[in-house]
Formats: structure tokens, sequence, C-alpha cells
């Protein structure tokens, strides 16, 4: 009751819901008794009165700000290009690591009866079989690949959340 | 000659352009709800005053930061309140959450002294303004934010960093332990009013 009649106090009511509180106030004593109480309260704290600092506040604040100067604004001084820059050193990190695993297989050893077309150099792709994924997706490379991966994730996040909150609270 | 009132923005603009003692204008404007609204987290006036003065010195400091993408008082209320979590935590070596009731408790032994007959002593206004006192910061802050700092439901939940429904929610809450207060504390007939 009481959470319906604070929104019809406050304005935020629709107007499907203020029709029917009113009517509600009107009929029923109970929520007529309710109503007035809260609106009490309301009226009470809408008159209520604010605080005072000392009369030399302002000159105490302009004396102390007079040591100082407006700092730049922080966009000023965080380089986008700083960022995109860790995050370019990251993924090129990725890709190294990926283009020097890509780089040990042996393309064209071996001869293989498994050539696509007869005449061909030989691609060597039955080679791939023999390949033991162990050597190379072994847990040491896992948990570097992992590592890379949740540090760029957290700069990703960094640079969400900090947006976000720029244009939230700004 | 007449005196033109200049907006929050233009002041801004101009104490960004180096017109410092414009500023003066803004302190002026903002202090008393500053300043009650620190209050809400200490009940010393010279802590009070010493963090509002911080904060107009922070707002100051960081002028360049504001984009006018929201109202100065919600861009000043957020500081208003770091500004104050900071200042509990400092004062208190336990950490309690602003939002538990052992703090509230803790506020209502302390404030005892504000007893029951300050009805008969002082005016209906001032014994809100204790009543607010009693009430967790978090709830005292909520209640002046919203009838004294002329912020909407969105702008609280930008300040104090909730969705503008559990603002809502926690309006309806504060105003019920108020009333509790009021009744209860300070023998005040809400039907009589």
């Amino acid at each position: 009751m009481e959470d319906r009649l604070w929104e019809y106090i406050d304005g935020l009511s629709s107007p499907e819901e203020r029709s029917a509180l009113e009517e509600l106030v009107a009929n029923h004593r109970e929520w007529r008794e309710k109503y007035a109480e809260l609106l009490n309260v309301h009226q009470l704290l809408n008159a209520s009165e604010l605080d005072a600092p000392s009369m030399r506040f302002t000159r105490n604040v302009m004396e102390e700000i007079g040591r100082y100067h407006v700092a730049p604004a922080t966009r000023t001084y965080i380089n986008k290009n700083v960022i995109r820059g860790i995050g370019a050193f990251f993924l090129t990190l990725i890709l190294g690591f990926l283009a020097y695993i890509v780089s040990q297989f042996h393309w064209s050893g071996g001869n293989g009866s498994s050539n696509l077309l007869s005449g061909n150099p030989n691609l060597g792709l039955d080679k791939i079989n023999t390949i033991d994924p162990s050597k190379y997706i072994n847990g040491t490379y896992i948990s570097l690949f992992m590592l890379i991966s949740v540090v760029m994730g957290f700069l990703l996040l960094d640079m969400y959340l900090q947006r976000r909150k720029r244009s939230r609270t700004i | 000659m007449t005196h033109i009132e200049l907006t929050d923005t233009e002041i801004i603009k101009r104490v960004l352009q180096g017109e410092q003692a414009l500023y003066g204008q803004l302190v002026q404007r903002y202090q008393q709800f500053v300043f009650t609204l620190v209050l809400r987290f200490t009940d010393n006036r010279e802590d009070a005053e010493e963090i509002s003065q911080d904060i107009f010195v922070k707002a100051y400091r960081s002028m360049a930061d504001f984009r006018g993408e929201s109202k100065f008082s919600t861009w000043l209320y957020t500081i208003v309140r770091t500004s104050c979590i900071t200042f509990l935590r400092k004062k208190k070596p336990a950490t309690t959450s602003i939002d538990n009731e052992g703090t509230f408790v803790t506020l209502e032994n302390r404030e005892s002294s504000f007893s029951a007959n300050l009805v008969e002593q002082k005016s209906r206004h001032a014994v809100v303004n204790n009543a607010i006192r009693q009430l967790s910061p978090d709830d005292a802050q909520l209640i002046t934010l919203f009838y004294k700092g002329e912020q909407s439901l969105e702008e609280i939940g930008r300040i104090m960093g909730y969705d503008p429904n559990t603002v809502k929610v926690k309006l309806h809450r504060a105003r019920h332990r108020l009333k509790e207060k009021l009744e209860k504390n300070f023998n005040f007939e809400l039907n009589s009013y």
C-alpha cells in the first residue's frame, strides 16, 4: 500500500494507477489515513531546511583554490593510440606464436600417395597425420596462450568500463 | 547596474577560460547542498566543513573533466559521495557498509542526545532534520538528494551507483524508516500535522 501511495505522491504512477488510487483514497478510510500520513512526511521533507557552513566558507575555498590550477582534462592525456598500441602488441604476439607453430609443419616433405593431382609437387599433407600435437599443444604453450588471452581480455574490459564510467558520470 | 545570474555551464566555461573568481558563485550556490549532504555522513560540523571545502577544491581542479552531459550538481554530488565514502573508510578502521543496518544502529545510539523533548524546543523542521540524522548515511543522503538536491531518480542513480528502480525502492524504505523515527523517537503525530 505504502509503495503505491509513495509513487502516487512522487508523481511516478501511470494515469490508470493514479485514478485507481484516487478512488481507493476517496472510498476507503484506511487508504485515506495512510495517504494523509505519507503526504505529511512528504511535505515535511520538502519544507526541511539545509544546513549552512560557516560564513567564511566561500572565502576559505577561494583562498584554497588560489593555490591550484584547473588540471587538464583526463581525455587530453590518456592517449588512445597507447591503448591501441598495447592491443596491437599482444595481437602481434599471438599471431607470431601461431605463425611459429605453423612454420614447424613440413608442408613439402614426404612422398605421399595422397597427391591431389598426379604430377603436382607433393604437398606432404599426409605428414600432418604424423605430427604429434602434444609437441606443440602442451601445458606450457596452452598456459602462455591463456595468460596472454586473459591479459588482453582484462585490457578490453578495462577500456569498456572506463568508457562506460565516463559516459555515465561526466 | 543589473546583475545577470550566470548559469552553471556559463560559469564553468568562463572559469576554464581563466576567470577563477567566478567559481565563488558556484561555491555560494551549492555550499549548503554539499554541506548538508556531507553532514549526513559525519555529525561533526568541523569535519563536514573541511570535507566540503576539499570537495569544492577537487571539483575546481577536475573541472576540465566536466563535459556537460549531466547537470553540474549531479557531477558535484558524485564527488561528494566518493569523498564522504573515503572519509568514512579512513575514519573507521573496521570497514562497515553504509548500507548496513549496524551503521544505522550506531548512529542512532550516538544521536541519542536528540531526545524527544526537542519537539517542544524546536520547530517541526528541526525535528525532521534530527530524524534524518538518525538514519543511515545512505538513507539520509538519498532523502536529501531527492528532496533538497533537485535530483531525479535517474540522477540519484548515477550519483550513488544504483539502478533508478533500486533508488526508488531504497527511497521508499528510507522514508518508511524516517516515518518510524519521527513517530517513535520524537512522538511526532503525523496525522495531526
